[in-house]
């Protein structure tokens, strides 16, 4: 046992109906690590977290955050984490300082710490002066600027960010990893992120998981993942690993021709 | 507290800046105050029961609280739409927390909303005989939306989406509001009608609001009224805080 995991999962199922999402995955964080849950679409990525934050029961299987059983110590749970999701979870009908203030009452952010970081932050993701707008006027970029605003007001133990940079400018995407290494760095925070951009995992990730149709393939740095693999890049340790290209949304035609150019190669 | 207060305050904010959904859930009771109130008034009043715009308007008054509250009640289905639902789902505090702090201001939206029927009514002519009694009256309102902001939420809390919401609007909302004595009076009721008018918890609502408003018209008494909208508030509350907290995501 891992004394220094401030999340343990052990043998976790999820099922829905038949269908195995998540299958009998086991897994360690240590504290104050960046941790990175990589994998296609489908992977089981999201049912994961959702099992570790208590919005959904697993099957089976132990889960222990910072200590809590996420079944039965749901309140102690929630005090130790803050999360940004991967589908939209802003009230369009609030502006966008109105969704801030709510969050950060919510949390129990005192008001002028709350205040001084919501200026901050809107300041980070360049929305500060359009504070006062509508969050239902905002460019789904915007709203996911503000999204990862609004999970990084509190400062929790563990955060769990699930496919953060989605839609977002390089710019952004740099300032959004560079204030989270910050934060992972001087207080301490426990992250744990999905991605399907390997660059990004293999950039900012202590230790990385590729996850594939609910199993956990393989964990490491990229280092070892790549040393495991015999490859030269993290794109061909996860191929080699799951055979399955990444269903980047991003990705352009031209690079999905080359993926399924170079998959093609691989099978004659 | 912080909490029940934000939530509250979201509300409350989300009702007043819809302004096409406070003009169109008016519209309604506007019509029933006038095509009832003045097409079937002249036939009440020759079968001896007097003016029916007095009699009628608690009812509207009841009907709007009615809709609103179990509109606001439900509003949690939008809210797991549009995935708002989620951030107050992980949120490190209770869930009945949240579950109050909606309840209470989807009941204050809908408070409000009988208040304006209320304005509505005088205008048209309705006038209350009581001026002493008229906090109560607020008071009842108040009571009435809770319960049903209370019942809204927790149907809410195990439908996973619109197609329940028309479900329950039609089979649920729509019998409470017509099998209530908001417009026909409860005594002299065929056996089965006055059965359900008397297991229909807004028929004690309608029928408090009347005796506040008009005197000598209540039927079951504000005593039984309160007593029992009191108990089935508390029920409903205790229900919709369990189908809550039992909500994944
Ligand atoms: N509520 C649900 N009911 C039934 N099946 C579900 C439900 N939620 C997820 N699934 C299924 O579980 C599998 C894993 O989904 P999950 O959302 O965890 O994938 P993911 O790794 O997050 O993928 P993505 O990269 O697309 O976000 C998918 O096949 C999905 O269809
Ligand atoms: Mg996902």
């Amino acid at each position: 046992m891992n004394t220094n995991a401030i999340i343990t999962v052990k043998n976790l199922t999820k099922k829905f109906d038949d269908f195995v999402a998540v299958d009998t995955i086991s897994f360690d964080v240590n504290q104050g690590e960046i941790f990175a849950f990589l994998g296609p679409n489908g992977a089981g990525k999201t049912t994961t977290i959702k099992i570790l934050t208590t919005l959904l029961h697993p099957t089976s299987g132990t889960v222990r955050i910072n200590g809590f059983d996420p079944e039965h110590q749901k309140g102690d749970v929630r005090k130790s984490f803050g999360i940004v999701f991967q589908d939209p979870s802003l009230d369009d009908e609030l502006t966008a300082w109105e969704n801030l203030e709510l969050h950060g009452v919510l949390y129990a952010v005192p008001k002028q710490l709350r205040r001084e970081r919501m200026k901050q932050l809107l300041e980070i993701v360049g929305l500060m002066d359009r504070k006062d707008d509508f969050v239902k006027k905002f460019s789904g970029g915007m709203r996911r600027r503000l999204e990862i605003a609004r999970g990084l007001l509190h400062h929790p133990k563990i955060l769990f960010l699930d496919e953060p940079t989605i839609g977002l400018d390089p710019q952004t995407r740099n300032h959004l990893w560079s204030y989270v290494e910050d934060l992972n760095k001087k207080e301490g925070i426990t992250v744990f992120l999905t991605t399907h951009y390997m660059e990004e995992a293999n950039k900012v990730a202590d230790r990385i998981a590729v996850i594939d149709h609910g199993h956990i393939v393989a964990v490491g740095s990229s280092a070892e993942l790549l040393e495991q693999t015999r490859t030269q890049t993290l794109e061909d340790a996860f191929l080699a690993l799951t055979g399955n290209t990444i269903r980047d949304e991003a990705a352009t035609s031209v690079d999905q021709l080359r993926v399924f150019a170079r998959g093609w190669q691989k099978r004659r | 507290m912080g909490t029940i207060y934000i939530l509250w305050l979201r509300q409350l904010k989300r009702y007043v800046r819809s302004r096409s959904r406070i003009i169109g859930s008016l519209g309604q009771p506007l019509l029933f105050l006038v095509a009832l109130g003045f097409g079937l008034g002249p036939i009440y009043e020759k079968a001896g029961g007097g003016n029916y715009l007095q009699f009628l308007t608690p009812g509207v008054i009841s009907m709007g609280v009615l809709f609103t509250a179990m509109f606001s009640g439900m509003e949690i289905i939008w809210d797991r739409q549009f995935g708002f639902l989620k951030e107050t789902l992980v949120a490190p505090v209770p869930r009945w927390h949240i579950m109050l702090g909606r309840t209470v201001g989807g009941a204050t939206v809908a408070t409000a909303q009988g208040l304006i029927i209320f304005a509505m009514a005088l205008i048209a002519g309705f006038r209350p005989e009581s001026v002493v009694m008229l906090p109560f009256a607020l008071g009842i309102i108040f009571l009435v939306a809770l319960l049903f902001t209370a019942l809204g939420t927790a149907v809410a809390s195990v439908l996973q989406d619109f197609q329940g919401f028309q479900l329950i609007m039609n089979l649920l909302v729509m019998p409470l509001f017509f099998l209530s004595g908001a417009f026909f009076p409860l005594g002299d009721l065929p056996f089965v009608m006055a059965a359900i008018t008397r297991i229909n918890p807004l028929s004690y609502g309608v029928d408090a609001l009347r005796g506040t408003l008009v005197m000598n018209s209540s039927h079951f008494g504000l005593g039984l009224d309160l007593s029992v909208l009191s108990i089935a508030m508390v029920l409903c509350l205790l229900l919709g805080t369990y189908l809550f907290s039992r909500i994944e995501a």
